[in-house]
């Protein structure tokens, strides 16, 4: 491959945002046929290189070649004309348009000046088959699972001519099964002779697609690697800088709280609850300091019933005990004053407000269970907002940058920082490593698992079986919109949970 | 060597543009600065006041009393606009809250002995709290339309802008009542300390929204709903309550100028009182430079931008040459250049031509 030339080559990219240097002279090469992954922790400039590749920003300094020429696109239109295909980290899809109108949205073809709705509907069929998807393009989007809306995404952007791709963290909302679907399309676009960017923070994936790594730290170029020449420890040592060892200790499910007396210490236990459509019949309980994790498929009911839980949802019946008293949730500000907290999975429509501060939104949930009238005073929202930019590791110029400007993986860190604040006494985290780094991801495990030990509870929520069952004393275990059953103890196994979402019990 | 010096100065001064301008105030007080130098052009006594009778007066006091209106009704429609909302129903209900208090005044002329007799058909506070109460009501009525029915903001109040005018005129049984109450008057024409009572009404107005805006988590809130309404309701905040009471605080300010507006005319007349006023509000807003889209808003911005329209207002009808039949025309191009300036996307592109051409000349 090394006599290949490379359809992509940039050389000393320089990009600086007031207050950071985003990319400090990196380096970069595209080859057609084959996967290359950008490597890097939260912030290390993964977006912003692409982002300068496809023309949303300007770069201060350094050169770009493409397809053997010398190059500068003004704007992303530009560079998909030019064949170079991007599903940016924070796609905006429109859930409530038909599947062809999200596709063609934008460059809707024209017959006659009229819109060409049968060449809409046809052509989308074309682009979605070529990803193996064959679907009613004539449908909402919302009525497909999030795995079709990431491949509707990528059909939005690929057109015949393309010969680039870009996914920036695609597989982030994809469980398994669904990241097998997407990365045998990738195999097929690669085999196609298609160059094509991946960057995602799983290292599973990583080894198992990719030819090609480029790693980043901190806006800097580390260097280019053969997938396999490279070994994982190896990895995350060029990512992080320092030694893993230090980070072997992984966060550990603490078992000490959890007593045996359920009377006692229940802090929440649901009986009956349901609503149509929504959520069949479930109960269950957490205890203080427990960590309760949810396993199961996307789409299975995890997400609904920490909505029902959190009063976002109204449910048709069911109790809900705090503490042992009959309480009504009926709104999240009703959850928030029971000491609930609820971290979203979704996070840039149901999570950040992208144009306030860091600040702002770290201290956000706090005011609002103190109200209007009791506005925390500057200083202590700094004190806050400083504490927890600290020991969450945000990276940011300073409190006061709006959280838009952040990196995904640190916008996260500020949703997680906003429900921490609240000091709740039990915290719904759903996905909460979503697009965090492997080194930040044991470092915020870890955090909240301390406030466990301080005797919290946490509901887990996340794809990766995993980390479920690290940090779990119990998961319970959803399939169809429905609780299907508990494990702890030695059952807290990934087969015995794999098992059972499979339907065998 | 010069041109370098030059491009050290230009920068220099670019930088604390864009320093200004984030406080959001830059532009608004430019624009206004320059309508009033084009004044001072003219005419030449313009920044003059002098004391008559015991009262301050001047074109500058004069645009003052005049522009309360619209900055009372900017900024009720801040808020609005900062949720990502419209309210262009405030124009109707400025036209209702002038009927109510005309109404509950009276309309008859009491003449004893050949002197006249002040007599109200209701206490003069009643008519008052009465009228405040009915637009503040009626701001809630499109809230709930807004937050709860989840109507558009600009429907939901369109409803109340075609609406109100006829429930204007059923008050005032179709006719303009006219009021001889001359207590009443000191409301919206009577002056204290020398200076016209109705900018005291702005200014206390004005006080009580920025202690709002500064020292409780109001504006935080409002801001919030804007941007996400979602997050915000899932942070614990009730998106739908914030709605609601950001209307009712726009019917209230448009309550406070249906008094003034009736007060200063001695009449309410249910077809033309507070006529179009909510397109100047709106303006304002947008020339105080808050984004209709919602999130950060910019209270000062807006009373500035209702100084500006209404200086700009007084300001073509004294230039001579402009005919009277031209005036909407040359105002509404002033504010779309405004406007144009304003817009940051619009600015890069000229300062993009700009720079190509320099580097062309080189
Ligand atoms: N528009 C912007 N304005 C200001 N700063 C920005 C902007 N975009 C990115 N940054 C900053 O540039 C740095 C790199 O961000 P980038 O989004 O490229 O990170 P990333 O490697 O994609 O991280 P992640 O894995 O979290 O997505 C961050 O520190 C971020 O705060
Ligand atoms: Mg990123």
């Amino acid at each position: 491959m090394a006599d290949l030339k490379p359809i992509v080559e940039m050389k000393g990219v320089k990009k600086s945002f007031p207050g950071v240097q985003a990319l400090s002279g990196v380096d970069f090469r595209l080859f057609e046929g084959e996967i290359h992954a950008i490597m890097g922790q939260n912030g290390a400039g993964k977006s912003t290189l692409i982002k300068i590749l496809t023309g949303v920003y300007k770069a201060d300094g350094g050169s770009i070649v493409y397809c053997g020429t010398q190059c500068r696109f003004r704007t992303p239109l530009e560079a998909q004309k030019k064949g170079i295909s991007t599903v940016y980290q924070e796609v905006n899809l429109c859930p409530n348009l038909s599947v062809a109108e999200n596709i063609f949205i934008g460059r809707e073809p024209r017959r006659f000046g009229m819109i060409d709705w049968n060449k809409i509907n046809s052509e989308s069929e074309k682009l979605l088959k070529r990803l193996n998807v064959s679907i009613d393009v004539t449908k909402l989007l919302s009525s497909y699972s999030v795995a079709i809306q990431q491949m509707v995404a990528i059909a939005r952007v690929l057109c015949i001519s393309s010969r680039v791709l870009i996914l920036d963290e695609p597989t982030s909302s994809l469980d398994e099964q669904e990241v097998n679907e997407l990365f045998e399309v990738l195999n097929k676009l690669k085999s196609e002779g298609m160059a094509i960017l991946f960057v995602t923070h799983f290292l599973d994936q990583v080894y198992r697609i990719t030819d090609r790594i480029t790693v980043f730290r901190n806006g800097t170029f580390v260097g280019e690697y053969l997938t396999k020449d490279l070994p994982r420890v190896e990895l995350i040592f060029k990512m992080v800088g320092k030694d893993i060892s230090a980070m072997s200790a992984m966060p550990q499910k603490c078992l000490e709280n959890v007593s045996d007396n359920k009377e006692i210490d229940s802090l929440l236990e649901i009986k009956g609850m349901k609503k149509h459509g929504s959520m069949n019949e479930f109960s269950l309980d957490v205890q203080k300091g427990e960590v309760l994790g949810f396993a199961g498929l996307l789409g299975s009911g995890r997400t609904e019933t920490a909505r029902l839980i959190f009063g976002i949802d109204k449910p048709d019946q069911g109790e809900c005990l705090v503490k042992n008293e009959l309480k009504n949730i009926s709104s999240p500000s009703d959850a928030i004053e029971l000491g609930l907290a609820f971290c979203p999975e979704d996070r840039k429509t149901e999570g950040i407000i992208d144009e306030l501060s860091v600040r702002e939104n770290i201290i956000l949930a706090l005011q609002g269970s103190l109200g209007i009238m009791k506005y925390l005073p500057r200083k202590k929202q700094d004190k806050i907002a400083d504490e927890y930019i600290k020991a969450l590791g945000i990276k940011t110029a300073d409190a006061e940058c709006e959280v838009r400007t952040l990196s995904g993986g640190n916008q996260q860190k500020v949703l997680l920082a906003r429900w921490l604040a609240t000091k709740p006494s039990l915290l719904i985290l759903d996905e909460p490593t979503r697009g965090i780094d492997v080194g930040a991801k044991f470092e915020i495990q870890e955090f909240v698992m301390s406030h466990c030990k301080e005797g919290m509870s946490i509901i887990f929520i996340s794809s990766e079986l995993e980390e479920v069952i690290r940090v779990s004393s119990r998961v319970a275990v959803f399939r169809d919109r429905q609780k299907i059953s508990e494990l702890s103890g030695n059952d807290l196994k990934e087969e015995k949970i794999m098992h059972t979402i499979a339907g065998g019990q | 060597m010069a041109g370098l010096k030059l491009k050290n100065i230009m920068g220099k001064i670019a930088g604390f543009f864009t320093a200004a301008s984030r406080s959001g105030l830059l532009w608004p007080v430019i624009f206004f600065g320059l309508i009033l130098l084009v004044n001072a052009l003219i005419n030449p006594g313009f920044f003059d006041i002098e004391i008559k009778d015991g009262r301050l007066s001047g074109s500058l006091i004069d645009i003052m009393n005049r522009s309360s209106y619209i900055i009372l009704l900017a900024i009720g429609m801040t808020f609005v606009v900062a949720t990502a909302g419209i309210d262009i129903s405030v124009g109707a209900v400025v036209a209702i809250s002038a009927a109510v208090s005309a109404y509950l005044i009276g309309g008859t002329l009491v003449v004893e002995n050949g002197v006249q007799q002040y007599v109200s058909f209701m206490p003069m506070p009643v008519a008052i709290i009465a009228a405040l109460l009915i637009a503040t009501a009626l701001g809630m009525w499109n809230g709930l339309l807004i937050s709860r029915m989840g109507l558009q903001p600009i429907i939901a109040t369109l409803i109340l802008m075609v609406a109100g005018r006829g429930i204007a005129q059923l008050i005032t049984s179709g006719q303009i009542i006219t009021i001889y109450y001359k207590p009443f008057f000191f409301i919206g024409g009577g002056y204290l300390f020398g200076i016209p009572f109705s900018i005291y009404i702005v200014a206390a107005v004005l006080a009580v929204v920025m202690f709002l805006k500064k020292r409780t988590a109001l504006g935080l809130f409002i801001q919030s709903v804007g941007i996400n309404k979602t997050a915000t309701r899932f942070a614990g905040i009730n998106s739908s309550n914030i709605i609601l009471w950001v209307y009712a605080f726009s019917g209230f300010c448009a309550g406070i100028v249906g008094l003034l507006v009736c007060s200063n005319n001695k009449s309410a007349d249910g077809n033309n009182a507070g006529y179009n006023m909510e397109l100047d509000a709106i303006l304002a807003v947008v020339l105080g430079g808050t984004s209709l889209a919602g999130g950060k808003f910019y209270i000062m911005g807006s009373v500035i931008g209702g100084l500006i329209i209404q200086s700009l207002t007084t300001t073509i009808f004294s230039i001579k040459e402009i005919k009277p039949e031209a005036n909407l025309v040359v105002k509404a191009v002033i504010v779309f250049v405004v406007c144009l300036i304003q817009s940051e996307s619009f600015r890069k592109k000229v300062a993009g031509v700009i720079f190509l051409r320099e580097k062309k000349s080189l």
